[in-house]
């Protein structure tokens, strides 16, 4: 949106609606940060729900915004490739620029058997065992915040449960686990974010990251199997021999998928709650609907606001012809509040009747291998807090800060309060 | 309608009477028997209405299409008999047809 600067000042319903509509370009960041960006997707949706955008700051490109096609799309892997060598899995071409290969950003047969060697690490059996630990986590992090007083609830709970969980998950150095929080968040920044100041900086700390996993990788492979992540890995016959570029772009998308989604839901729903206060009570007066609030606040969150494909061969799509090379964006966030899918789809509501008929996992052969782990989290999450605090609401103090990113959709900071 | 049998993985059985040409998934979801979840809600686009069709019934089944088999790939617990329930549609043919579940759908 070449008005972009001066859009965030309008009213945003009223610019969405009045700009002309081949002008729309939903994906800058702006409208992420300031969290403006739902006019623009409900008049696409009404207007011209697979929509094409000549110009943005990621070239051209085309919107795919209700959740019938964004489901074509998914499901139809033999037209919208995967591949990082076409373009991968982010709206920025190459996986938000680290152009490393990934098993997400693959397609089959490939992608098929690098994600069988990591998939057990969240099968129901696995899952089963972390339940444990994850519970014993989340209550000692709960048990040390302050009361009375206003915290930050996104560094405090949000980046520590999900930073501990991925320090598990690899065997990571417990006292330097805040080193994947920091590569997670570098991996899908982009410059100008606040994160990073240019593509070099990003490469460098990237760059850091893969030393650091070749020692663990090194310690492993001559070591007997483990149950973690890198020696998963290291012991595998579809994976031993990746190139440390593979390796790189793998560790990356598992420090990625398993850190800023989670953690960024883990935020959304403590602020849907605060904005629904009468779902808030429902949820004190009868702590069994955790069950589906869990997977509302992964609906309401959307914590990726898309995925991408690109077009291996012409196709048509909601009516408009695609042409083979094209970029299509789905844009998970308009489809999971897409009114001819999803009764009331702007209201959070925590006893839905069918509340997992959401998009924000993707679907298809690359949906999240992780979605149970996570889902497992915040459940654990809400059952401790209801646990320590049946009767008061945890408060929202102040508006959230929003990252600056239309992929990763999620906070800076959510300051609260747990009253005395 | 034909008669199905949803057996849960903790042995409790369902005896349930479903329309003929909906879903063994869909008949599930009406019938309200735990253990289905159906996230992508019939697309085959999920795993999450993995069922264990009884050997018996096994060759009255429609062939699995591409994405069923990948979907399958994906899923734990995967035995000879898996079928996501999605993709299989009720009727006479099937009556009596019995099925039992996973411990969860992943």
């Amino acid at each position: 949106m070449s008005e972009a600067a001066t859009a965030t000042t309008l009213d945003p319903a009223r610019h969405a609606y009045s700009m002309p509509l081949d002008q729309i370009d939903v994906s800058d960041p702006e409208l992420f940060r300031t969290n403006s960006f739902w006019p623009y997707f409900e008049r696409l949706r009404r207007e011209d729900p697979v929509h094409y955008t000549r110009d943005s700051a990621y070239g051209p490109y085309w919107a795919i915004t209700k959740y019938k096609d964004i489901m074509q799309v998914e499901t139809s892997h033999q037209v919208f490739s995967s591949d990082t060598g076409l373009g991968g899995i982010t709206i920025q071409d190459g996986n938000a620029k680290l152009g490393l290969p990934m098993f997400i950003a693959m397609d089959p047969p490939k992608h098929d058997i690098q994600r069988k060697t990591v998939s057990p690490i969240v099968s129901p059996e696995n899952l089963a065992k972390l339940e444990g630990t994850i519970r014993g986590r989340v209550g000692m992090i709960l048990d040390g915040l302050p009361v009375n007083e206003t915290f930050d609830w996104v560094e405090r709970v949000s980046i520590e449960l999900t930073t501990q969980m991925l320090a598990t998950l690899f065997d990571f150095p417990w006292e330097d686990r805040r080193k994947l929080t920091r590569w997670s968040d570098v991996a899908t920044a982009e410059p100008g974010s606040g994160i990073i100041d240019s593509w070099e900086q990003k490469m460098a700390e990237v760059k850091e990251c893969g030393d650091y996993f070749a020692r663990l990788w090194n310690e492993r492979v001559n070591a007997p199997p483990g149950n973690d992540l890198v020696s998963m890995m290291a012991h595998s016959d579809a994976m031993r021999h990746m190139s440390p570029e593979e390796f790189l772009g793998n560790l990356l998308l598992l420090i990625v998928g398993g850190n800023d989604t989670t953690r960024n839901s883990i935020s959304g729903g403590l602020l849907a709650l605060n904005e629904n206060p009468a779902e808030y009570r429902k949820l004190r007066d009868n702590p069994e609907l955790i069950a589906s609030m869990v997977p509302e606040i992964i609906r309401w969150q959307t914590p990726l606001a898309h995925m991408r494909r690109t077009a291996k061969v012409d196709t048509v799509l909601g009516g408009k012809t695609i042409k083979a090379g094209d970029k299509v964006v789905m844009w998970y966030v308009s489809g999971n509040r897409d009114e001819d899918a999803i009764e009331r789809p702007n209201d959070f509501i925590i006893d839905r009747a069918r509340p997992r008929q959401h998009l924000s996992f993707g679907f298809g052969i690359h949906r999240c291998v992780g979605n149970r782990l996570a889902e497992l989290q915040l459940k654990i999450v809400w059952e401790e807090i209801l646990k320590r605090w049946p009767d008061k609401q945890i408060e929202v103090m102040a508006e959230p800060r929003r990252v600056h990113s239309s992929f990763v959709k999620g906070y800076e900071t959510l300051p609260v309060r747990i009253p005395a | 309608m034909s008669t199905i049998i949803f057996i849960e993985n903790n042995g409790t059985r369902h005896e349930t009477d479903i329309t003929d040409g909906h879903s063994v998934m869909e008949g599930a979801i009406a019938n309200m028997v735990p253990g289905i979840d159906a996230d992508c809600g019939g697309a085959c686009a999920c795993a999450t209405c993995h069922i264990y069709v009884d050997e018996a019934w096994m060759a009255r089944l429609p062939d699995k299409t591409e994405m069923e088999v990948s979907l399958l790939d994906f899923a734990p617990h995967v035995q000879d008999n898996s079928r996501l329930a999605c993709q299989i549609k009720v009727s006479p043919e099937l009556a009596g047809m019995v099925v039992h579940l996973p411990e969860a759908q992943h």
